[in-house]
């Protein structure tokens, strides 16, 4: 998977042709993909332009003001501009779900389900719908044919602080075939000069950072507002051996690794180490009993649309900003795959998404190369 | 070049009444409510335009009274009920109401009104015989869409009128969309009130007109001037109003020919969708329907992909009710009509107007079939 020459990442023009064509662009109302649909305007593709409106009109992105400041540097821009709105898809498909992983003692990773079918598979409908080539956003990740294979490589961004492939794991062939990310060569610091240079109205605008639908951070009220009944199920907070050290006010309101907030005394350092929603427990321990040496991956997604046909080595990163840990990728039958780490890693957490890096690849100019990925199981 | 088929969100400014406004911003600055020869003028003309109005409706122009539209119409007649009966009584209403209706009932009610909202059929009409059931003897007034916007579907309106001041009940009716479509005629329809807009028969936005009948109960809705004997206090909209006069006169003019070239285009627009697109369904009655009106179901296509799918191949068409943000909710008269949520989302109002050309619907015919079949192949969802 390494036969592609540097600079040969395939830009828009080479897929769609000399003449003007149309292009999607997912506009959020940042910055990011307000540079995006400018960009793609300077370089004379007819863009349209697409903001999704998502979670209800409470939540702080997919909000009336993002739309307002999407729609104004569309107009600025001079390209159509249209609301897409999937409120009600959202909340079955990804805000639903988010609840039922806490309930079941999970802690669960929306935006890759969001990004999976809302960015890429809706847009992607209505791009067909509107006779555009492809759908362009401002997700900081490379994708670019493998001259050799054929195959699309999808692959971290210059940016690594940006870096948002971990959520992107799911993509397919068909998907990154016709998906652009412009800003993949890009730093953010050179977004908002670009953004400012080109006057454009978001240039400026601070990042959300949370996860949409829960604007104050605060999981468990979420979680409680849609799913009522978890305010029912308390239980216990236990130790390894099963005794019984605390009481708890549901299990959706505790994640493996954390430490504070389980209103128990104790002379060591707690963590929760394992949730169990079946039995309404927690387990707590210290943190040498928070450590893996492997977990199982299961409806694991390969990029380049099969697995391996033998153990790899991969850099496994287990939630969003985590370093990543050197393991053995062993993959069995039925989309699952067995990691083992090469050292024991803290705080695997069922639910978080864990995603195979090309170990090999880290020092390659053109960004560490997302094997694929998939669920960590509890 | 745009194919403009939505004539009943707004229609364009028709050549002689933009050159009857133009000369009035121009002339008629002075002050309708001034003592010298400017003023005068400007009064004139506000006369002048409120014969025109009036004329177009069968009144006497001293019924007319110049508002900044229907909605404003709309919310003067129901917000005046809490003024006058201290929020006690009934009002009856239906559930295919404009929101400049339904949203002032909303707060009568929580006012402490009490608020019936009589159903229609699968056809989008009333039963007469239910709205005179409704309107007992506590009922202050009777509030009801003449010609419905998404659907064009006309009530039974003469009926339900003469049966209610057979039981002397006050009515009032929004006719909106109704006018320079449709016969209008307070000297034959006894209503108390009606409300109308400019915007909606080729004159200006802002604009549009209360007609209440000599004696019907009226409380300024903006309290001021003496502008509209004291029902609407602020300067008159000159220009705009004179652009409405000039608009209702050439729709009382125009009214026959315009009525069947309306449904000329509208019909030729129903076989050909009916001809070229599979699965489609009509929306609504189609006998007792406006002339230029046409809400189909494109059965299991979303409205609002359609919606701006054709928007980019040029063609403007409308699809529910559009939220702040510009995305789209399923129209409560399609719900009320029976349509499931789903059904709902799948129709769009094709409405036509001044200016459409056959070409231009046979354009559209095309574009329509192009693209739901471009919607159906890619499966997508609600």
């Amino acid at each position: 998977m390494s036969g592609l020459e540097e600079g040969q990442a395939v830009g828009l023009d080479e897929v769609l042709g000399e003449e003007r064509e149309r292009v999607i662009v997912a506009m959020s109302g940042g910055v990011d993909s307000s540079l995006v649909a400018a960009l793609l305007v300077e370089q004379d593709f007819e863009v349209v332009g697409v903001t999704m409106h998502l979670a209800g009109d409470s939540s702080r992105c997919c909000s009336l003001e993002d739309a307002d400041d999407a729609r104004r540097v569309a107009e600025g821009l001079g390209i159509r501009f249209y609301v897409a709105n999937y409120t009600e898809t959202f909340k079955r498909e990804v805000i639903d779900v988010f609840a039922d992983e806490y309930l079941a003692g999970r802690t669960p990773i929306p935006c890759v389900a969001c990004n999976k079918r809302f960015k890429f598979d809706y847009l992607m409908e209505r791009a067909t719908i509107f006779g555009a080539a492809g759908v362009a956003t401002g997700h900081y990740a490379r994708v670019a044919q493998n001259s050799q294979s054929g195959l699309f490589e999808l692959r971290r961004p210059r940016d690594l602080q940006k870096d948002q492939t971990y959520f992107l794991f799911q993509l397919d062939q068909a998907q990154l075939s016709t998906t652009f990310f412009p800003l993949g060569e890009l730093t953010k610091e050179q977004v908002r000069g670009r953004a400012r240079a080109l006057g454009l109205k978001t240039a400026d605008k601070p990042e959300s950072q949370e996860i949409c639908f829960v604007p104050g951070g605060d999981y468990a009220e979420v979680v409680e507002s849609i799913r009522p009944e978890a305010r029912e199920r308390g239980g216990a907070i236990v130790d390894a051996s099963g005794a019984v050290l605390g009481q708890h006010g549901g299990v959706h309101r505790f994640t493996v690794g954390q430490r504070h907030g389980l209103g128990i005394s104790s002379d060591r350092r707690l963590y929760v180490t394992r949730i169990d929603a079946e039995a309404r427990q927690v387990v707590v321990g210290p943190a040498s009993e928070l450590a893996s040496d492997g977990a199982e991956i299961t409806q694991v997604n390969w990029i380049a649309g099969a697995p391996p046909p033998r153990p790899v080595r991969a850099r496994v990163q287990i939630r969003h900003r985590h370093p990543g840990a050197e393991a053995t990728l062993f993959p069995l039958p039925g989309q699952t795959v067995r990691v083992e780490f090469d050292e024991p890693v803290d705080a695997v957490s069922p639910g978080q998404a864990a995603v195979f890096y090309e170990l090999s690849s880290s020092a390659d100019e053109r960004g560490e190369l997302v094997l694929g990925g998939g669920w960590i199981q509890g | 070049m745009r194919i403009y088929l939505d004539h009943n969100a707004t229609t364009p400014l028709r050549a002689e009444v933009l050159g009857a406004m133009t000369e009035s911003l121009a002339e008629h600055y002075g002050n309708p409510s001034s003592g010298h020869a400017e003023g005068a003028l400007a009064l004139s003309r506000v006369e002048a335009a409120r014969q025109e109005v009036a004329d177009c409706i069968g009144v006497p122009p001293g019924w007319v009274y110049f508002t900044g539209g229907a909605s404003e119409a709309n919310n003067a007649v129901l917000m005046g009920l809490l003024a006058k009966s201290d929020g006690r009584g009934r009002l009856v209403t239906s559930c295919v109401e404009h929101p400049s209706v339904t949203e002032p009932a909303a707060r009568l009610e929580k006012a402490g009104m009490e608020v019936v909202r009589l159903p229609v059929d699968r056809d989008g009409l009333l039963d007469p015989e239910a709205v005179f059931a409704a309107a007992d003897g506590n009922t202050s007034l009777v509030s009801l869409i003449w010609a419905n916007n998404e659907t064009g579907v006309v009530q039974p309106m003469e009926e339900i009128v003469e049966g209610l001041k057979a039981r002397g009940k006050r009515v009032h009716v929004d006719a909106t969309q109704a006018i320079g479509k449709y016969p209008v005629d307070m000297g034959t329809l006894a209503v108390d009130y009606l409300s109308c807009s400019a915007h909606k028969l080729n004159g200006p936005k802002g604009t549009g007109c209360l007609v209440a009948r000599e004696g019907a109960p009226l409380s300024p809705l903006i309290a001021g001037g003496p502008q509209e004997r004291r029902m609407r206090g602020g300067t008159e909209n000159v220009a705009g109003i004179v652009g409405f006069g000039r608009a209702c006169s050439l729709a009382a003019k125009e009214l026959t020919e315009r009525m069947a070239s309306y449904a000329a285009l509208r019909d030729r627009l129903w076989l050909g969708l009916q001809e070229r697109v599979g699965r489609i369904r009509r929306n609504g009655s189609s006998s007792r329907v406006l002339v230029n009106t046409l809400n189909v179901e494109f059965v299991g296509v979303p409205g609002e992909v359609l919606l701006q799918a054709l928007d980019i191949e040029g063609v403007a068409v409308s699809a529910g009710a559009a939220c702040h943000s510009g995305s789209i909710s399923p129209s409560h008269v399609l719900t009320a009509m029976g349509l499931s949520p789903e059904e709902a989302r799948s129709s769009l109002r094709i409405s036509v107007g001044h200016g459409v050309q056959e070409a231009q619907i046979d354009d559209a015919i095309e574009i329509f079939a192009r693209l739901v079949n471009r919607v159906r192949r890619a499966g997508v969802e609600q």
